[in-house]
């Protein structure tokens, strides 16, 4: 059961210092599929990738990747674990003194010995899967927004990793490019036999390409199914972030001192 | 009032205890940086590009400057000197000035702000930009792969510049006090020859511009590596280089000076 799932978190608990984040998650992630995680900004998506990645460990339960606890591995272990990782950040986090080519051969020069006419060859393929082979000799300043991402991603599947981690792709993207980086994740996931995370606000665009969600609130998984049972479901929850309603389970209102107290009406409670 | 007293000075212990705790982890970074050196060593060429940004991108203003200061030293130098009648003494007074003590400390001094304050400015926006949180997930560790090399670039180049200083500068004193003031060319050269000793005075101004070269690279790359990942953050560590590393070149100036001339004629 355990070589289905390449992922594998059970009774996930974290804290930054006193104020606990994760209050005990549970996820399977099955091999080669797109497993989407939404949830309000500061709700804990980004910790949850660090503490899949091993860069944080938990105060309870753990994350198991293909069947190792991470957060158990020797300092080398976790390094090899980690060339099995890609992770595309939120802005692309290019390596800025590197051209184009450089970046997506930074892995391979760094971990393999392959002589430089084959990284070429492998560079000039990731770049082509990503349609930028002919930026290749570009630095990252000369990229707009949505190539710079594409080629992180690139750069991300340089070593053919068996998990990229995407931390929320689509934002700040125009329409095009948006759905550009969405089709790609889809179709690098099927192509290339990985399992991809995909870490969004953007509700509309990832339904259309993931295979299962979970929403995170307060600390735990709120909700979790495949996209058709999220659009269909009438969990007050789920309902309100599917559809940008305002006010719901999620307050609109930061709770804190009554509104009447605020305009100094006196200090009657509401 | 006592109270405001109180604060100002619970402020100072503040900055004191902030400080020195600064150094302490100031320095844990530098034994870390020297550790994992390694890499740097073996794959020499990542140093080597390094180089070129460090060093050879600061030669223009290294040039520049050197010969200013050799100019003035050389005009300053005759019209003092040639009230005793000894301006034959001008081209030893040069020598002596630049190798001994302009030569390392202004070479120092620009070097932190033209070099210094890159280095930090670029391992900061590359922390602020996750690059370096990118590199650690990709199992590369960014203080072998992007702090060491900056570093010994910074420690070797310091030296050579600091060696090109002083030859621009006893040219500049060369230029005016033998080709515009008239001074005779082969007194220039032969009272410098006799004058200046390799072991004292050449080796002892190498030796505090690797002094310096260590200072400055140590502190910009830490700068920059505990940079706050902010663009406020980011400026604040560059001015903190120069600022910090000026401090310690002309501190360290002091301690190596009194015990490298102490006695010394
Ligand atoms: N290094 C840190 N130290 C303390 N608190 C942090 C740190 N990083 C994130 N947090 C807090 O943890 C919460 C979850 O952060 P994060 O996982 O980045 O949220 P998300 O990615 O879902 O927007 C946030 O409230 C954030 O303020
Ligand atoms: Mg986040």
């Amino acid at each position: 059961m355990s070589s289905e799932n390449l992922i594998e978190i059970n009774d996930l608990n974290f804290s930054y210092s006193t104020r606990a984040i994760l209050k005990g998650i549970h996820m399977t992630m099955p091999r080669g599929k797109v497993i989407s995680i939404m949830g309000g900004s500061g709700s804990g998506k980004t910790t949850l990738l660090r503490l899949i990645s091993g860069e944080i460990r938990p105060s309870a339960g753990y994350v198991k990747f293909s069947g190792d606890v991470v957060h158990e591995l020797s300092r080398d272990k976790l390094f090899k674990l980690r060339r099995k990782m890609g992770m595309l950040f939120q802005f692309g986090a290019l390596f800025t003194d590197l051209s184009v080519f450089d970046n997506v051969a930074f892995q391979m020069r760094e971990h393999t010995d392959l002589p430089e006419s084959m990284i070429r060859d492998l560079v000039l393929m990731k770049l082509d899967a990503v349609g930028l082979r002919g930026a290749h000799h570009l630095m990252p300043n000369e990229l707009s927004g949505g190539m710079a991402r594409r080629v992180a991603l690139a750069r991300s599947i340089a070593l053919d990793p068996s998990l990229i981690m995407y931390d929320e792709p689509f934002t700040g993207l125009d329409p095009i490019s948006l759905s550009v980086i969405g089709n790609l994740i889809r179709r690098l996931t099927d192509t290339l036999g990985m399992t991809s995370i995909v870490v969004t606000h953007d509700v509309q665009k990832s339904l259309k390409i993931v295979d299962y969600v979970y929403f995170i609130a307060d600390g735990v998984i709120a909700a979790e199914g495949t996209p058709k049972e999220v659009m269909e479901s009438t969990a007050p929850f789920v309902h309100q972030f599917i559809h940008g309603e305002e006010d719901g389970p999620v307050p609109f209102h930061y709770s804190g001192q009554s509104y009447r107290q605020d305009l100094d009406l006196g200090d009657t409670r509401v | 009032m006592s109270k405001y007293i109180v604060s100002v000075i619970q402020n100072i212990g503040h900055r004191v205890i902030e400080s020195i705790w600064r150094l302490g982890v100031g320095s844990r970074f530098f034994l870390l940086v020297l550790l994992k050196s390694g890499t740097s060593l073996r794959r020499f060429n990542l140093v080597i590009r390094e180089l070129y940004f460090t060093g050879v991108l600061s030669l223009i203003i290294i040039v520049v400057s050197g010969l200013f200061v050799g100019m003035v030293l050389g005009l300053q130098g005759y019209e003092t000197l040639q009230k005793y009648g000894s301006e034959s003494a001008v081209g030893t007074l040069v020598a002596l000035s630049l190798v001994r003590e302009l030569g390392p400390v202004v070479a120092a001094l620009l070097f932190a702000s033209r070099a210094g304050s890159a280095i930090t400015a670029e391992i900061g926006l590359m922390k602020a930009t996750e690059q370096l949180a990118a590199m650690g997930l990709m199992a590369v560790d960014p203080v072998a792969r992007v702090v060491a090399p900056r570093f010994w670039a910074g420690v070797i180049s310091m030296p050579l510049l600091a060696a090109i200083f002083s030859v621009m500068g006893v040219l500049g004193g060369y230029l005016v006090t033998v080709v515009f003031i008239g001074v005779d060319q082969g007194t220039y050269w032969s009272q410098m020859q006799s004058a200046v000793d390799f072991r004292f005075d050449i080796l002892n101004g190498f030796i505090k511009s690797c002094f310096f070269g260590v200072a400055i690279a140590a502190i910009a790359v830490f700068e920059g590596y505990d940079a706050p990942p902010t663009a406020e953050g980011v400026s604040g560590a560059t001015t903190r280089t120069v600022v910090t590393s000026s401090l310690a070149i002309l501190g360290l100036d002091f301690i190596l000076t009194a015990f490298m001339f102490r006695g010394v004629s």
